[in-house]
């Protein structure tokens, strides 16, 4: 068995809190969380609000430092490393986030957008072979390359993350961290978003931490899923494991809150 | 609710009116200012002491002050004049406005500093420090727009850094942050771009604003030396001769009015135009 | 109880009037609940504005909705107001922007409460208390006097559940009610409206873009899409034997999981992603 493309272990992250007068309190947003995602799995990390799941991927991606912990990925403590050597990494790792209208930035063309994170990179290609790049990108995520010269607002939501995961892809990252990556669309563009992450993973073998409050899309795309409440991993397993005999009253509380169709019928029963 | 905030477009609005008022105002008041540097009915400091005093259509277009300077040419130099000090003290106050706003809103550290001594530039009503340097430097131009910009410094830093913290909140500036961009580098290709329509709308407004401070400091002796025809000093010499020569008042404070009207037009129109409410689709 | 006939709503745009909504008729009966399904701009918010008349002024309209009787499109803003609240409560999406942050949960609930009815200080005071137990928020007694600020977004829903309540509408339309909350949340206000309707015979028009919503709160569908309401019927024979192509497609979108009432669920396929 290889090592795991990304170990988090025993993550802790606290906040102060100044409340209004009074100690100084601090918040514990993540909580002793350890787990490991295998290169070429999407480990998705369900919870509800409140729950440090979108903490956890701030620290994952770098954005923010842990209290106590280490998170390794491909080996390297990413918090042991120098600056200059951390931002050397940073095109391993990529994020896409949830606001399709708020992650790309109105006034820059998309060509521009995708092409961002190629600042990460040493020997950043100029030109023709940037515009090739971008161009394999757009076409990677099922958009024209012809989109590299448009401006956002004249795409839809779905479009438009179809941009901010191009943009992600670009440095030909191992990890890519999704904050809630479908949950502002349409049902019918959050398959289609799904889709295209599992078939992206497919031709790239890419791993991918998916951070989601929605149990139904874990199920379509996860290979393991980690449960989160309170800043704790309270389970952890693969899929359907989890969501077919889940063992904790949490994740199952959590299970029979989701709205389904398999209530149809029973509610002219009880009327 | 979203829906409750859909404003569909329509035709002409009271919006475009405004804009367009604001603009060709303002457009006739840098036009005039400009051409007075190369043209203007008489030399405005040419003094005819027998024309003294005569009414509108009588000696030249406006007529004459106590002096015998003909009023259209002093008014069209004094409108060059008071822009000049107007944009050099906006000048002043926008870049060190926006540089304190965009940092401020940058590092915290700097936030809670920066906003204090913003707070203090703010305590000085520019009246009273051009008094006060005016004491220091003499009255002049650099002092006006000295006291009227570093007035400014304040506003422009809180609506820089109240609009730049809305982009820093952005999920587009965490990407540039995976994207291993740093502070200044976000600032000046996401932050900067995406606030400079309200800096703009600003500006005007902030034109508007020192016009009629510097029209008040000249009132006060506080602005340009003589001979050099300010709307200030034009405004106080009208005093003595309300009576016999109401046009003598009358015309610089007309000019101060229409100035200021129309950039606050401008600014209001613009403001409504760059309203990013289309944008807000999310 | 609420029958709506043809209803259009249009806005002018730049290139000629916007129809949102086109041809939409539906009825809804005492005690029944409906629920209005659909994607973003089909037109379902602009359906629910209409009834409790708070389209934006610009909003052309025709048809009629009626309520027991009376057409509310042409009321006089004076006859509305009688409609508004007393008649027809509202349910917003987001309790924060709904409610006043600078008034007491009770104060809220008790200033409609003396404005239709003219009770009492103390009078409408306990009937706060009575309503806010109703929607059965945790400790009513102190919660009364809570600020919006200092209640989680399901108190929040609850308390402006207990505002639509306090002038005892007849019928209830709640817009997306549960969308800003977690699953959890979600299932208790459920819960409550479920019992609202059972209970107190109000009627309920549920608007929600989650057909799992949908299925388990409402006895009758309606689906629309871009402002035509393409499929409509009982809930259970909309969601099993759908009609329209458009219904079709809304449910094979859900994730499996969702789907699993209705049989045989494929997984999503990775191979027709692009």
């Amino acid at each position: 068995m290889t090592a795991p493309l990304l170990a988090i272990e025993n993550l802790t992250r606290d906040y102060a809190l100044r409340g209004a007068g009074g100690a100084p309190r601090s918040l514990r947003a993540v909580d002793d969380v350890s787990l490991t995602v295998e290169a070429g799995s999407i480990f998705a990390v369900v919870g509800e609000s409140g729950c440090g799941k979108s903490t956890l991927a701030r620290i994952v991606m770098a954005l923010d430092r842990p209290t106590a912990g280490t998170v390794r990925l491909g080996g390297d403590d990413l918090f042991a490393l120098k600056p200059r050597a951390l931002a050397r990494r940073r095109r391993d790792f990529q994020m896409v986030f949830q606001d399709p209208y708020g992650s790309l930035n109105p006034r820059h063309s998309v060509g521009r957008i995708v092409a961002e994170p190629l600042h990460l990179l040493d020997d950043a290609p100029r030109g023709g072979a940037r515009e090739a790049l971008v161009a394999r990108a757009l076409e990677d995520v099922g958009l024209p390359a012809s989109a590299a010269g448009s401006y956002p607002h004249e795409f839809s939501g779905g479009q438009r993350q179809r941009i901010a995961i191009a943009r992600a892809l670009i440095t030909n990252p191992k990890l890519v961290v999704a904050d809630e990556a479908v949950s502002a669309l349409d049902l019918s563009i959050q398959a289609q978003i799904l889709r295209l992450i599992l078939s992206l993973r497919d031709r790239h073998g890419l791993t991918v931490l998916f951070i989601t409050h929605n149990i139904g899309v874990v199920d379509e795309i996860a290979d393991r899923v980690g449960v989160m409440q309170a800043g704790r991993l309270v389970e952890a397993g693969p899929v359907r494991e989890v969501l077919d005999h889940p063992q904790q009253e949490y994740t199952r509380r959590l299970l029979a809150a989701e709205p389904t169709l398999a209530v149809l019928g029973r509610r002219r029963k009880r009327a | 609710m979203r829906a409750l905030v859909l404003r569909p477009r329509r035709g002409f609005r009271l919006d475009d009116a405004t804009l367009l008022v604001g603009a060709v105002l303002t457009a006739l008041l840098v036009g005039v200012a400009l051409l007075s540097l190369v043209w203007t009915p008489e030399d405005p400091a040419r003094m005819r002491i027998l024309q003294k005093l005569r009414g509108p259509l009588v000696s030249g277009l406006l007529g004459t002050d106590h002096l015998g300077r003909d009023l259209a040419s002093m008014l069209m130099r004094g409108a060059f004049n008071s822009l000049t000090i107007a944009f050099a003290a906006v000048g002043l106050g926008a870049v060190l406005g926006t540089l304190a706003g965009v940092a401020a809103a940058a590092g915290p550290r700097f936030d809670a500093v920066l906003m204090r001594v913003c707070d203090a530039l703010f305590a000085l009503p520019p009246i009273l420090s051009a008094i006060m340097l005016g004491a220091l430097l003499g009255p002049g131009a650099p002092t006006a727009i000295i006291a009227i910009g570093v007035f400014m410094i304040p506003v422009f830093a809180r609506v820089t850094r109240g609009a730049a913290m809305q982009i820093w909140a952005r999920e587009y500036i965490m990407a540039a942050r995976m994207a291993g961009k740093g502070t200044v580098r976000i600032t000046l290709e996401h932050v900067l771009p995406n606030i400079a329509g309200q800096i703009i709308v600003q500006v005007t407004i902030q034109l508007a604003m020192a016009i009629l401070t510097e029209a008040g400091l000249s009132f006060l002796g506080l602005g340009l030396p003589p001979p050099a025809p300010t709307w200030g000093r034009m405004l106080a010499e009208s005093q003595t001769y309300l009576t016999q020569a109401p046009h003598l008042a009358l015309a610089p404070g007309l000019a101060i009015a229409a100035a200021v009207l129309g950039l606050n037009l401008l600014g209001d129109g613009l403001a409504a135009r760059l309203d990013p409410r289309r944008r807000q689709a999310s | 109880m609420l029958a709506i006939r043809n209803l259009s709503i249009a806005f002018p745009g730049p290139d000629g009037p916007v129809r949102v909504v086109d041809g939409v008729s539906l009825e809804v009966a005492r005690g029944e609940s409906l629920g209005i399904v659909g994607e973003s701009g089909s037109g379902k918010s602009m359906l629910s504005l209409a009834t409790i008349g708070l389209l934006p002024r610009s909003a052309r309209t025709s048809g009629e909705i009626r309520l027991e009787g009376r057409n509310i499109l042409g009321m006089s803003e004076r006859a509305l107001c009688g409609v508004r609240g007393r008649r027809i409560g509202m349910i917003f999406q987001e309790p924060m922007t709904a409610l006043n942050p600078a008034m007491t949960a009770g104060q809220q609930i008790a200033e409609g409460i003396r404005l239709h009815r003219a009770a009492g200080r103390a009078e409408a005071r306990a009937e706060a208390l009575r309503l806010l137990d109703r929607v059965r928020i945790p400790d009513p007694a102190r919660r009364i006097d809570s600020y919006p600020h200092e209640m989680s977004g399901g108190q929040r829903q609850r308390v402006g559940i207990a505002i639509a309540l306090a002038l005892k509408p007849d019928l209830l339309i709640a817009d997306e009610p549960t969308t800003a909350l977690d699953v959890t949340v979600q299932k208790e206000i459920l819960d409550i409206l479920d019992e609202l309707v059972a209970d107190l015979g109000l009627s309920l028009i549920l608007i929600s873009h989650d057909l799992g919503v949908i299925a388990r709160s409402t006895d009758r569908t309606l689906v629309m899409c871009r402002g035509r309401a393409v499929e409509q019927g009982t809930t259970e024979a909309v969601l099993r034997q759908p009609t329209a192509a458009y219904t079709r497609d809304l449910i094979a979108a859900l994730p499996r999981r969702a789907r699993a009432g209705l049989g045989a669920a494929a997984p999503l396929a990775a191979g027709d992603a692009r």
